[in-house]
């Protein structure tokens, strides 16, 4: 991603100020009725256009939410969610059919070049493919032609429904099924858009693949899903950045990420999230809560899932690999920053039921302010999984004497031949650490940032170059104000 | 360029100053030595501004500028630098890079344009080699898994990137080898200049051999006890520290 510095995804703000993306745009919206039912999973339906078998598998999954309770195991508090009291779709009134960038309103275009994302034809950023989201629907998708011509179909969700079927048929449910959990469930039944991506055998990815999710409208869900299938030999790396506007209530964010990789395949998924995560005492912010898996189904196949997670008032997301074919490998690399009163509960599960199928989990959590940062985290090794290996390290960062960081592994190994290691430290900035850094002539921010940058940086080196040097801003920017 | 006047100061609630004088004037060494516990590490953290000191009478004053009253790292830019005794380790930051860090927040605060990777490389081979730092332990993380010479040596490496106008250098000759401690006192009479001033604090007369100061004062208990010419210096490597109260 050869972007200039002004460019970029994520973020580039400078210390100083707060939260930059906090804007909204005043943008006439197409919108379903307030509340939730089969009429609104109809009308979502029909505005897409789409076929009967998905409204069915719709319907079947709302039919089952009905029947489940909203977990209340992660270390997270909040008040009770009235789902009736929000709006499952909006999306900005189009002009005419899409097709053309000329035909997106330039109100959203500006939104996504204050961003950083610009999607015009001159500005777009090298060497990287960009779907941008917008509420409920994707509004552009830049390169198409370029990946055509490799072979790779990336589009928004809703395109691949019409224009790929056969492909979104044969694997959409079938690494997260409707029936998952409560929040995958309810995304199954109501979800809007997301990326799709389809890597043909033996091909490598000519360019980064990303999306960048914007919620704009009030009192509006987020429900994208996102499905990626690296075929045979295939490679592809793939990233996701997500803001919002400032806003007094919390809105709810339930995504569903599943990937398939089959024989010899790689697929790297990396995320920079940086929802509003509310104001220094707890108001507002995003309820983040997410269901993202891989499956390695086929020999040899490799899943990494790279997180900076810094936004959101709460996280509730645990990427997780099933890893199926033998000697498969499923890598989780994780930094968490909460700040003030956000509260993260986060980590992944690896699950091992090939042989000689190994994993990696390195997770970073920072805390500061009064917020809370809890790692959850699963190592299952299967009776067939021989020769399994698990490498798992989880560190900890305390900033202050408010906050609190926890850590929950749970490891069940069925199969004696499996070699699990679990390593944890907790520690808190030393003042030394901190006056050692000013002595330089460093600002007590800038040795806050510097100081949890290193902390990360075994993490933030899993990132393409260019979004780990927007990740190492984000880092500061999240903890200002966090010391003295 | 320092004057400290009748300095007291206390760590909780305990006195460790009790009337400490000093005039360092522009372009000379000076040279602080004592016993272990009479003050010589307080004085170098206080100067800096390090937390958890109570000054309870007195004042000091670097460039006509109350000195107590400014932040450390606006003491920093100002050109006020610690070589600290024990450096403090830096995770995950490479060495190379906290340097360009720290450089280009003093030269923003100072006006100056900052330096890029490319030229910053430049100005950093031409330090390091002086001091005989590979660009192994530059790519280290700062200060991690670092002998204590290396340790030592980074100090001097920062010292010179930094070019600073008061550098106070906390036993910086203490656990170096012979030949270490020639390059790191060759490093100090580098930064020797008509505009500078330098605080050598030390517990041993070996450095004095090689970095020769104008003065020598002998700090015992909280306060100046004597001052003299480098003379003085090996003076109390014969006799040691006590009966140099008489």
């Amino acid at each position: 991603m050869a972007a200039s510095p002004d460019s970029n995804l994520a973020v580039h703000s400078t210390i100083g100020e707060k939260y930059k993306y906090g804007f909204v745009t005043d943008i006439e919206a197409d919108t379903a009725p307030k509340g939730l039912g089969e009429d609104t999973i109809r009308f979502i339906s029909a505005k897409k256009d789409e076929p009967r078998w998905l409204l069915d598998w719709r319907l079947r999954a709302y039919r089952a939410w009905l029947g489940m309770e909203e977990p209340d195991w992660a270390r997270v508090g909040y008040p009770k969610i009235d789902y009736q009291d929000a709006y499952y779709y909006s999306a900005p009134k189009k002009k005419s059919a899409p097709g053309s960038l000329d035909e997106i309103d330039p109100e959203i275009l500006k939104t996504y070049e204050k961003l950083g994302i610009p999607l015009g034809e001159q500005q777009r950023l090298a060497g990287i493919a960009v779907d941008a989201v917008f509420d409920s629907v994707s509004v552009a998708t830049t390169f198409r032609k370029t990946l055509e011509d490799a072979g790779v179909i990336f589009c928004p969700m809703s395109d691949a429904v019409r224009d790929h079927p056969e492909l979104v048929q044969r694997y959409l449910g079938t690494v997260v099924p409707y029936t998952d959990n409560f929040f995958a469930t309810l995304n199954s039944a109501v979800f809007t858009d997301g990326s799709f991506a389809y890597i043909p055998p033996g091909v490598r990815c000519p360019m980064e693949l990303s999306t960048y999710f914007r919620i704009n409208a009030a009192q509006t869900g987020q429900f994208e899903r996102t499905l990626i299938i690296a075929d045979k030999g295939s490679y592809v790396s793939y990233l996701e950045g997500c803001t919002a506007p400032m806003r007094d209530e919390n809105q709810l964010h339930a995504a569903v990420v599943e990937l398939v990789a089959l024989d010899d395949a790689e697929i790297k998924y990396s995320t920079v999230q940086n929802w509003y995560p509310g104001d220094e005492n707890g108001r507002g912010g995003i309820y983040n809560f997410v269901t993202k898996r891989g499956a390695c189904r086929g020999r040899n196949s490799t899943i990494s899932w790279t997180q900076v997670e810094t936004g959101s008032a709460i996280t509730w997301k645990y990427p997780s690999c099933i890893l199926q074919g033998e000697n498969s490998v499923g890598k989780f690399f994780s930094i968490a920053i909460v700040n003030n009163r956000q509260q993260a509960d986060t980590g992944t599960k690896m699950i091992h039921i090939g042989k000689n199928t190994r994993s990696t989990i390195v997770s970073k959590g920072i805390s500061a302010g009064r917020a809370q940062n809890t790692y959850r985290g699963l190592v299952r090794v299967q009776p067939g999984a021989s020769g399994a290996r698990n490498h798992t390290q989880c560190d900890s960062l305390l900033i202050g004497d408010r906050c609190g960081a926890h850590t929950v592994p749970y490891i069940e190994s069925r199969n004696r031949t499996a070699r699990i290691e679990h390593e944890a430290t907790t520690s808190k900035i030393g003042e030394d650490q901190l006056f050692y850094c000013r002595q330089r002539g460093l600002s007590v921010e800038d040795s806050v940032s510097l100081i949890v940058n290193g902390f990360c940086r075994e993490v933030l080196q899993q990132l393409p170059m260019e979004f780990a040097v927007e990740a190492q801003k984000l880092v500061g920017i999240s903890l200002e104000g966090s010391v003295g | 360029m320092l004057q400290i006047k009748n300095l007291h100061a206390s760590v909780g609630g305990k006195a460790i100053l009790n009337g400490l004088d000093l005039t360092l004037p522009k372009g000379e060494v000076h040279a602080i030595m004592g016993p272990n516990g009479s003050g010589k590490s307080t004085l170098a953290f206080l100067l800096a501004g390090r937390e958890g000191y109570e000054v309870t009478a007195g004042g000091v004053t670097y460039e006509g500028r109350d000195l107590l009253a400014m932040a450390p790292e606006e003491r920093a830019r100002e050109g006020l630098f610690l070589a600290f005794q024990y450096p403090i380790e830096i995770p995950g930051v490479p060495t190379a890079s906290f340097l360009k860090t720290a450089v280009n927040a003093v030269r923003k605060a100072r006006g100056l344009p900052q330096y890029d990777a490319v030229e910053f490389l430049k100005i950093l081979k031409a330090k390091r080699d002086f001091l005989g730092i590979g660009d192994d332990m530059l790519r280290r993380a700062l200060n991690v898994g670092f002998s204590g010479g290396e340790k030592k040596r980074a100090e001097v490496l920062q010292m010179l990137l930094l070019e600073p106008r008061l550098a106070v250098l906390d036993e910086t000759d203490s656990g170096l080898d012979i030949d270490a401690l020639r390059i790191v006192a060759e490093g100090i009479n580098a930064l020797r200049s008509p505009d500078r001033a330098i605080l050598l604090i030390t517990h041993y007369q070996r450095l004095l051999d090689y970095v020769v100061p104008d003065r020598v004062h002998v700090l015992t208990g909280g306060r100046i006890e004597r001052s003299g010419g480098k003379e003085l210096a090996q003076e109390l490597e014969r006799q040691g520290y006590v009966g140099t109260a008489a």
